[in-house]
């Protein structure tokens, strides 16, 4: 049906669909930013590879090890500095990404260091990535819809009213936080089997300020904003590949403009909704039918 | 006399070398409207935000139902049954009128997180019940049929109403309410009057209140204190204040 390289494009669009929808929740939903998350990526993906390669355990098992133990790690440091105030929690968590990629550098025993782990089985085909997007997908639009979402939302438009609500601050705010942790997890295990081949680089400072800037062009508070704004991200420089050397400008003048166009991302605060287009037409229809009646 | 609802004792409240309250006390009974009155500045609000622990106080005790709250977080203040609402109005700007009052309405949902995952009958359930209850405190305020609505595109008269609904939709023994009247016109204010005389008796609530219009105050308030740079002034009933010749001079201007 798709050749490889169409396959190969879906597959990376998906694993980065899965990340970018944690980070929604993160950065959209409760206006915590965060430049570590590819740094979760990371540990979602070397722990899930070390779970298939040297324990030999089931792929969907690793990736669900990878996903908790950065979840885990995340709460952990969520613990220490989700207390911080917007910038200085933001600068501890791009800190946090820079720890992880030089200390899988250093390990060269488990991770294999600089030259990468390899020999990961593939596992990660377009259905398996598919599937996994559509379930993540679903999961997060049922979280942001209950009153945990309700919360996280409440906390992004003021704290202080928040907490005069009953809304225990620091507690959602780290739910969010794992939330998103254990998405970025999901997605580095993926990724993992699908590549093949991992080094530390690949979830470098680059990988996570694309996550946040993919959140913020798609639209902040809107889960299917972050699924279009994935896709313009990750498609997009695919269709222009033979312009290989002005892609970087392109994408970053696009950024650009849509910050200055629309600063809440292009469909900041909006979500698709089928049964709403549903309406639309049938509306449009009902009032052709009765503009005949009338003649 | 009956047990206090709210008691401050000599509590104490410093920013830097400014006592902003200063060896505060006060006793609101069950039942009560109580006035806090007293110029700009005279640490009205920082007493509100150390009742409901926004501030932690330097020194003294608060007791709420008997209970110490001094050391209270703000979330645990809300859930012991203490609303309130703020003098600069803080809504959830970007969500729906509803969701304002259904946030507050979440605080006794009963669902967990596995339920809301995957949505299970009882999510569907408490939601249901949820908005139903949030319908009904918008419809006390008036606002029932703005439910689908921006919070931050409606009117600033309809903004106050539903800040207190959405304090109210927390279930409280004890309502705050900070300038309740502020910027409104001589009948916004006599209706506001009438607004919470009714809530008051059909949620049988305690309100302490930080008024600034004498007529809301002498209107409503069972007794009331007035502040001067974080200091009582004076404490009594409305009439008795208005007498005080210290009131008169610091407050509310003495005739000509």
């Amino acid at each position: 049906m798709l050749n490889s390289f169409q396959e190969g494009v879906l597959v990376i669009c998906c694993v980065n669909m899965i990340a970018v929808l944690g980070m929604s929740v993160l950065t959209g939903f409760t206006r915590l930013f965060s430049f570590g998350n590819a740094g979760f990526m990371s540990i979602g993906a070397y722990a899930a590879a070390i779970c298939s390669v040297q324990f030999k355990l089931p792929f969907v098992l690793s990736v669900l090890i990878g996903a908790a133990i950065a979840g885990i790690v995340s709460y952990i440091l969520g613990s220490l500095t989700i207390r911080l105030r917007g910038d200085y929690f933001l600068i501890s968590c791009l800190g946090f990404g820079e720890c992880v990629r030089v200390l899988f550098n250093y390990t060269k025993d488990i991770t294999g260091g600089a030259n990468g782990y390899s020999n990961i089985p593939y596992k990660t085909t377009g259905v398996v990535a598919v599937i996994s997007t559509v379930l993540a997908f679903v999961i997060a639009w049922n979280f942001i819809h209950s009153r945990y979402g309700q919360a996280l939302t409440a906390i992004r438009e003021n704290e202080m009213a928040a907490a005069a609500n009953g809304i225990n601050v620091v507690r959602y705010k780290k739910m969010s936080f794992v939330f998103s942790a254990i998405y970025a997890g999901w997605a580095g295990g993926l990724y993992a089997h699908y590549l093949r081949f991992i080094t530390p680089t690949l979830f470098n400072l680059g990988k996570s300020s694309e996550l946040v800037i993919t959140t913020v062009l798609g639209g902040l508070g809107s889960l299917t904003g972050s699924v279009l704004g994935t896709l313009i991200v990750q498609i997009l420089p695919e269709i222009f590949r033979s312009m290989s050397e002005y892609r970087m400008l392109f994408y970053g003048i696009a950024v650009v403009l849509v910050i200055l166009l629309r600063p809440n991302g292009l469909c900041g605060y909006w979500e698709f909704s089928l049964t709403r287009l549903v309406q639309k037409i049938r509306n449009i229809g009902k009032k052709t039918a009765k503009e005949n009646s009338h003649e | 006399m009956s047990e206090a609802i709210l008691e401050m004792q000599n509590v104490e409240k410093r920013f830097g070398g400014v006592r902003a309250i200063d060896q505060f006390s006060l006793k609101v009974e069950p039942g009560m409207i109580y006035g806090l009155i007293g110029p700009n500045g005279a640490g009205k609000t920082t007493i509100f935000n150390t009742i409901t622990g926004i501030y932690q106080a330097d020194g003294g005790r608060i007791l709420f139902q008997g209970n110490d709250i001094t050391k209270i977080e703000p979330h645990e203040a809300a859930r012991l049954g203490i609303a309130r609402t703020f003098q600069n109005i803080r809504l959830f700007g970007n969500l729906s009128v509803k969701t304002n009052v259904m946030i507050s309405c979440n605080m006794h949902s009963k669902y967990h997180l596995g339920d809301a995952l995957l949505r299970t009958p009882r999510y569907r359930e408490a939601t249901k019940e949820t908005e139903a209850r949030a319908m009904e405190f918008l419809d006390i305020v008036g606002l029932a049929d703005k439910g689908e609505e921006r919070a931050s595109s409606l009117p600033y008269g309809h903004q106050r109403k539903l800040e207190i609904a959405r304090a109210m939709a927390t279930d409280p023994k004890l309502l705050l309410l900070d300038e309740p009247a502020a910027g409104m016109n001589a009948d916004e204010s006599v209706e506001l009057v009438e607004f919470i005389r009714e809530l008051k008796k059909r949620f049988d609530i305690t309100i302490l209140m930080i008024e600034h219009h004498m007529d809301v105050v002498t209107n409503l308030c069972d007794a009331c204190t007035v502040l001067n740079f974080g200091k009582t002034l004076a404490t009594g009933t409305v009439e008795e204040i208005k007498k005080n010749p210290e009131v008169i001079a610091a407050y509310l201007g003495g005739d000509e």
